[in-house]
């Protein structure tokens, strides 16, 4: 197994991920709380947010389907989304949040159902990313954190 | 592995019904120290410090029942039912939890909020998502909260004339914390004092 390449290839993903705007710096302050006595705390806290926000966006799905459509409560759901997904450095999925809740105070039914159908490629694509990352990273053995070097 | 342990971590209770929060803000605690209990909801931490929400205002028996001390609380300000400012003035209605120190986390940067919760007596506010280096604001209000209840516990006891001196407090900085608490408690009081009373002149 050529471990050099697969760390350049870690190192690489991560970055691409940070320059396209995917994570932000959150991601990598949940990177040094990860350490031998909690050794898979990235991925952990990744997948509650996975687990957590899709349960979410069918909420926010159903509430939108409802009529008439109640924007508190969607705003009061598009939030929790945003709060979640700013606290792992999910940094697009957080600005399609405020843009949804723009929408909402505007009470713009059309502008909230697109963004919703953003959110919902954010999430998916965000999604698959972080879990070809954390594949990386299993392989190359015990618990090892990409390096920030080229931060 | 043997650790000895010189003295018993400081114990939080963390409230916040995100669970990937919950899981960061525990992380956050463990890794600055603290032992931690995280709940997802106000009125389960009103439970879990043994007040329940329709005798909140009476003074608590329940509250020494508790097996294990809570040195601070940390809730975040948006959640559903009750709010992280409900919890933060139950607590302060409640004689035996109001000194305990409460922070409070919000994602949104709203002044007025923030300062709602400061004059109802939160010790602090954090901006989500809460960083590594928030958590080392945490200690110092525990610690002006346990000499100031100490510095109490010396006032009755001197009050009682008792023969006996256990105290658990033997910091020998401690009296400096209790004369400025004491400062501190006689302007908390003239604070108190009813504005509406005041004449005014228009």
């Amino acid at each position: 197994m050529d471990y050099t390449n697969l760390r350049r290839q870690i190192i690489s993903m991560k970055k691409s991920l940070f320059d396209q705007g995917y994570l932000d710096e959150q991601f990598n302050q949940l990177e040094e709380l990860q350490d031998d006595s909690s050794p898979n705390f990235v991925e952990e806290v990744v997948a509650l947010f996975f687990k957590d926000s899709s349960r979410l966006l069918t909420n926010i799905e159903q509430a939108l389907e409802k009529y008439p459509q109640d924007f508190y409560r969607l705003d009061s759901l598009v939030h929790q989304f945003k709060g979640s997904g700013s606290s792992i450095g999910a940094l697009r999925m957080k600005n399609e949040c405020s843009m949804f809740k723009a929408h909402c105070n505007d009470r713009n039914l059309e502008g909230c159902r697109r963004s919703l159908q953003k959110m919902k490629r954010e999430h998916a694509t965000l999604k698959q990313k972080l879990e070809t990352y954390f594949h990386l990273l299993r392989q190359v053995g015990p618990p090892e954190r990409a390096v920030n070097s080229w931060k | 592995m043997a650790v000895v342990a010189t003295e018993t971590p400081f114990h939080v209770l963390a409230v916040d019904d995100s669970l990937p929060d919950r899981k960061l803000i525990e992380r956050l605690l463990k890794t600055s120290s603290f032992q931690v209990t995280t709940v997802d909801s106000g009125s389960k931490a009103l439970q879990f410090l043994g007040i329940h929400d329709d005798d909140a205002s009476t003074v608590s028996v329940h509250a020494h029942q508790l097996d294990v001390a809570v040195n601070l609380i940390i809730t975040d300000y948006c959640m559903p039912g009750m709010t992280g400012y409900d919890l933060l003035k139950k607590i302060k209605e409640s004689s035996s939890l109001r000194d305990i120190p409460v922070v409070i986390m919000s994602s949104e940067n709203i002044p007025s909020r923030i300062n709602r919760c400061l004059e109802e007596g939160a010790d602090e506010f954090f901006l989500k998502p809460v960083r590594l280096s928030d958590m080392s604001k945490l200690k110092p209000h525990i610690l002006k909260s346990r000499c100031r209840e100490h510095s109490q516990q010396d006032q009755e006891q001197q009050h009682q004339q008792s023969d006996s001196n256990s105290n658990d407090c033997s910091n020998p900085t401690n009296k400096s914390h209790s004369d400025s608490s004491r400062k501190r408690k006689a302007e908390d009081n003239e604070e108190i004092l009813p504005q509406k009373n005041r004449p005014r002149h228009s």
